[in-house]
């Protein structure tokens, strides 16, 4: 600031510094921006640098065990399969749900994006999820696709199975939970995106005499694209957070052992905070590293003034 | 633009058009311009069976749940021998229900009326003015939210633990402060822009300072905006696990966290009606706050206009 202050005076413009400040847009305008920035900064940036910082702290078993002085967390995170292993337990779980999710709301995004009877009525219907939460999702679950469940009932008495399928309790029932609560989301994010395209671009493929598959190819999925990209991320970074349902309906020593659900054990169970900061600071390296790819690809597709777009 | 961009695309595809012809010779059903064919097409048959298939999920364990907190014995049948109220009045006296709902109704309308005090003024300014760092700042509002809860809950549990505020009201609050106030600023921002600025250079003119303009003329304008940035917080706050997960306690669970300490309790867990019920309550507590609020606003409004799709 007083560096700015004393280039503002020295140059030979007749213009006050206010105002040349003003120019560049700083102006008394900007203080209704400071109690938003001092609150992140207080209670964002100063714990997440506080919990970087504990990440070099290591316990004093940490270090006897894995070596390494400050380094010893990060060691214990990439050497300990028990640790490691939940890295890819989470991909394994969040990469196929939000893929799914989003690959699924196409087709029917597609198809129900005319006017219909009840449209509305449906569209209502797809935030009752939202309405439930995951720990309700996971009970519901639990009672019905549970091994007495409504769903196991009605298959075996109409002799379609034999035995009761394991729905819950297992990597089945999580990616379950995830459908349920993500699909809606992906399913407005994408309609949304869906009717924001100009609907004249594909009336005029059609007169040239594109069918349906070279319209959708050609026309809506290189417009859509971008809007595509972001649901997918905004689904997996639900997906990948997973925790009340990795524990409820999950195998949570097995199948699902997420990075969260290891980090909180961490924190609570074994009040190890130095590793616990870890775990889940990796945890948000990885989620980043992914959303990095999607952005990247992101960049290549057009995005021009048709909607459409993230 | 759009028109120019895909004309300057299509010679570069090899894509001549009497291909286009041909696919369309070989497309058996002849039908009329405008007839619809009667047998539906596979793609149909699949998205029926998609939503079909989420939809029975989904009512499959509203209703279970439903039902099992009213049966009184409910094993190996279609339907629980018989009905009972008991489940929810031991429920509510054995967790003390009424308690958990004020905490939580108390965080919510606190996030609320924090984060749109904050999160208002600042995107008004992300709206309007550029500045330097404007990224910088655009940044470290986004960052909350893209990245997962876990991710910054843990270290800021352990900071909220390390000023003797673990367990109490107030952090349960300030945790969920963190992703509520990037939400509100990063929805209202469009909100703003679509407002055409010249409404704020005529009351500039007619001599009303930033006060008054904020007050007589924004705010006014601003009301469905906040209305809606403050259902959607409301419902992201009454339905947060893992932030409020961290550092509440006996005294500060909101009803999510009271449910999913119930589940998993030592010694098995509490009976399974009992954590039903109180779900029922947790939704239809939520389906009340929705139907009030839809009610009043569309959430919709924060969305920018978009063009009605047509019908082909």
């Amino acid at each position: 600031m007083t560096s700015a202050t004393s280039t503002a005076s020295r140059s030979k413009s007749s213009a006050s510094l206010r105002h040349r400040l003003a120019e560049r847009g700083v102006d008394t305008k900007l203080w209704l921006l400071v109690p938003a920035v001092v609150f992140a900064l207080l209670l964002f940036v100063y714990p997440f640098a506080y919990g970087i910082g504990l990440t070099f702290q290591p316990l004093a078993g940490t270090q006897e065990k894995w070596g390494g002085g400050f380094f010893a967390n990060y060691i214990a995170f990439f050497k300990d399969a028990f640790v490691f292993d939940s890295v890819w337990l989470t991909m394994r779980l969040a990469l196929p749900a939000a893929l799914f999710n989003v690959i699924v709301s196409i087709p029917i995004a597609f198809k129900l994006r005319g006017k219909f009877r009840g449209k509305r009525f449906m569209q209502t219907l797809l935030v009752l999820p939202i309405t439930l939460g995951t720990v309700l999702t996971a009970q519901g679950l639990l009672i019905f696709a549970g091994r007495q469940g409504w769903l196991n009932r009605f298959l075996m008495e109409t002799g379609i199975i034999s035995e009761p399928l394991q729905l819950v309790n297992n990597y089945l029932g999580v990616f379950f939970s995830l459908v349920i609560s993500g699909f809606p989301f992906a399913y407005l994010l994408i309609s949304s995106y869906l009717s924001g395209i100009d609907p004249s671009l594909e009336a005029a493929a059609k007169t040239l005499g594109a069918n349906w598959k070279q319209r959708f190819r050609r026309v809506t999925l290189p417009l859509l694209a971008p809007g595509l990209a972001t649901t997918f991320i905004l689904t997996f970074v639900l997906a990948f957070s997973v925790f009340p349902s990795a524990r409820l309906v999950g195998d949570a020593s097995g199948d699902t052992r997420v990075l969260a659900l290891m980090a909180y054990r961490a924190f609570s169970e074994q009040l190890d905070y130095s590793m616990a900061s870890t775990i889940a600071i990796m945890m948000g390296v990885v989620e980043l590293i992914v959303i990095g790819i999607v952005f990247l690809g992101r960049s290549f597709l057009y995005k021009g003034s048709t909607g459409g777009k993230g | 633009m759009s028109n120019s961009t895909l004309k300057s695309t299509r010679p570069g595809r090899n894509a001549p058009p009497t291909e286009i012809v041909n696919i369309r010779n070989r497309n058996k059903s002849s039908l009329a311009p405008g007839e619809k064919s009667l047998v539906a097409s596979p793609g149909t048959w699949f998205v029926w069976f998609g939503v079909a298939a989420f939809f029975i999920f989904l009512f499959g364990i509203v209703i279970s749940v439903l039902v099992d907190s009213f049966g009184k014995p409910w094993f190996d049948t279609w339907l629980p021998e018989n009905f009972t109220l008991g489940w929810y009045q031991e429920a509510w006296n054995r967790f003390d229900l009424s308690h958990i709902i004020g905490v939580t109704l108390l965080v919510a309308f606190a996030v609320i009326v924090v984060s749109v005090v904050i999160g208002v003024p600042a995107s008004y300014v992300l709206a309007r003015s550029r500045f330097p760092g404007k990224n910088l700042v655009m940044l470290l509002f986004l960052l909350p939210i893209l990245i997962p809860p876990i991710t910054f809950g843990i270290p800021l549990a352990t900071v909220m633990y390390n000023f003797g505020l673990g367990r109490t009201v107030l952090a349960v609050i300030l945790v969920n402060l963190v992703p509520s106030v990037p939400f509100v600023i990063i929805t209202m921002t469009p909100f703003i822009e679509q407002i055409n600025p010249s409404i704020e250079n005529a009351a500039r003119m007619c001599g009303a300072n930033m006060w008054q303009v904020f007050t007589k003329v924004l705010a006014p304008l601003l009301v469905p905006g906040i209305l809606a940035a403050s259902i959607l917080v409301l419902v992201r706050t009454v339905g947060m696990f893992d932030l409020t997960f961290l550092v509440s306690g006996p005294t500060s669970d909101t009803l999510v966290v009271a449910i999913y300490r119930a589940m998993t309790s030592a010694g098995g867990g509490e009976a399974r009606q009992l954590i039903s019920s109180m779900g029922v309550i947790y939704t239809a507590m939520m389906l009340v706050i929705l139907i009030i609020a839809l009610r009043f606003i569309n959430p919709t409004q924060l969305v920018a206009q978009v063009k009605e799709s047509r019908e082909d």
